[in-house]
């Protein structure tokens, strides 16, 4: 089985270009000015890959996953 | 000492008691003798293994929390900061970049030397190889003199180094603290990884607000036990805050924790006015009603809200708390280090809803009520997180006058502005 790991978002470098939005609606969406709203908690297993397709295609390098050993804290994005 | 009400003026020339932290009656100093007289010398064998583990164990059992802001436990930060890799780093953050806050100032011209004693144990608890003070300007000639003094005394350790405080409102967070000395951007930086891990010249660094330190000097000297035979069981010791707003005579006082509220405000002369709420923490606090808030304990679980920076502004029943809210917003606003989205785009336009509810426009509260749940937790520091507190309290405790105000009516007959406001060129 493996790790369970959360979204994150490196707030500095994320530019708002949307593209997790795009890839991943299921656990991203975008606030009214463009910037994404991560959805708390781990990623489930089915979105796994979809998941790490998101993180690999931001332009930005800001969208991570982080392994989250206690899923149910506040994630940092 | 005795578990009174602590009693500390800022001004010369009024009744005064010492406090565990503030002398009576000074302008600057003490010299170094002066104040080996009143607190004596931290103790000897401060290298020794044996003594650092139980001055950990004292400051954890203590209950000591930073005064910062974040309160949060002293002990778990120098543990993190004591595990850290490679030689550590200590600061004194006395940044105060909080504009209703004078008690870090305050602090460091009337006891540099409990601050930089406090410095002084961090160092010796963490094996640091650096010390460097993070000073408010105003503060800065007494802590100069104080580190000069120490200097040919031969006291610390470690060398200190003096550095003069970045004046804005994010400069004063820990990350932002370490860019400033750094880089010389007071700009806060994401997490991970933590400044216990990875901060200034990627050392293990302890950034510690000053007035936490001075407690720590006393508990280095006193133990735990002396510590906590003031305050409460859930939130030892006495605190220093700043009183504003309407209270007769405004200033720094240190308090014992858990003491009712009106004792808070009677330590300012009383009220000058009926109150209809107080802001509590900064700025970036909250607001609590005054009528049930004055009969509580001036403690977090006693008020629900956390203490901060230890600020208590008084609004009076006839100003307006939401034009108030409206300029705190827009100064708060105006402060963001323009990093994160969230924060450049989200405040701003929570600021102009604020403002729209305030001067009785049409705006969409709706949004507002959203935006401010939507920002909380989205930025690279808490500055978003703080301003959402901030609005949101209002929103509450201002109810009644925010209804008035979306059908074009306020009851405030007043429009004095309460707060200080160091920006003048964004007054709304």
């Amino acid at each position: 089985m493996t790790t369970p790991v959360r979204l994150g978002v490196d707030r500095i470098a994320c530019d708002g270009r949307g593209l997790c939005a795009e890839m991943l609606p299921e656990l991203v969406v975008l606030d009214d000015w463009g910037y994404p709203i991560l959805r708390q908690g781990p990623v489930p297993d089915a979105l796994r890959d979809l998941a790490e397709d998101a993180v690999g295609i931001c332009p930005k390098l800001a969208l991570r996953l982080e392994p989250c050993p206690v899923c149910d804290a506040p994630s940092s994005g | 000492m005795t578990a009174n009400l602590l009693v500390r003026d800022s001004r010369r020339g009024t009744a005064c008691r010492p406090g565990r932290l503030l002398p009576c009656g000074l302008a600057e100093g003490p010299s170094f003798g002066d104040h080996l007289a009143r607190h004596g010398s931290l103790p000897d064998g401060r290298r020794k293994e044996s003594w650092q583990r139980a001055t950990l164990t004292a400051i954890r059992e203590a209950g000591l929390v930073g005064r910062g802001g974040a309160a949060f436990p002293t002990g778990r930060k120098l543990d993190a900061v004591r595990s850290g890799p490679g030689r550590a780093v200590v600061i004194a953050n006395g940044t105060e970049g909080e504009p209703a806050s004078r008690k870090d100032r305050v602090l460091l011209s009337q006891a540099p030397h409990l601050v930089l004693d406090g410095a002084s144990v961090a160092a010796d608890l963490l094996r640091a190889a650096e010390v460097v003070a993070v000073v408010h300007p105003d503060a800065r000639r007494s802590v100069d003199t104080a580190v000069a003094e120490r200097g040919a005394a031969g006291v610390d350790r470690v060398p200190i180094r003096v550095v003069t405080a970045a004046d804005r409102f994010v400069a004063g967070e820990a990350s932002a603290v370490v860019n400033w000395v750094q880089r010389g951007t007071p700009i806060p930086r994401g997490r991970p990884p933590r400044m216990s891990e990875h901060g200034l010249g990627g050392r293990p660094t302890l950034v510690q607000n000053v007035e936490t330190l001075a407690h720590m000097a006393l508990i280095a000297r006193h133990g735990a036990d002396w510590y906590r035979s003031l305050g409460t069981t859930e939130e030892p010791g006495s605190t220093l805050v700043t009183l504003l707003g309407a209270v007769a005579r405004p200033g720094v006082y240190e308090v014992e924790i858990g003491r009712a509220v009106h004792e808070v405000i009677a330590l300012a002369g009383g009220a000058t006015d009926e109150l209809q709420a107080l802001l509590i923490g900064g700025y970036a606090g909250s607001w609590v009603p005054a009528g049930s808030a004055l009969e509580l304990p001036f403690s977090a679980h006693g008020l629900g809200v956390g203490l901060g920076a230890g600020v208590v502004a008084a609004l009076p029943a006839d100003v307006c708390g939401v034009v108030e809210t409206a300029r705190l917003t827009r100064y708060l606003a105006s402060q963001s280090a323009g990093q994160c989205g969230p924060c450049v785009f989200g405040l701003p336009s929570i600021a102009d809803q604020v403002d729209a509810l305030a001067a009785g426009r049409p705006g969409t509260f709706g949004d507002l009520e959203r935006w401010l749940e939507e920002i909380t937790g989205r930025g690279a520091c808490g500055h978003p997180d703080g301003v959402a507190r901030m609005v949101q309290s209002a929103l509450r405790v201002f109810a009644g006058e925010v209804s008035g105000h979306r059908t074009g009516r306020c009851r405030a007959s007043e429009a004095a502005r309460v707060m200080p406001w160091p920006i003048p060129d964004v007054v709304p």
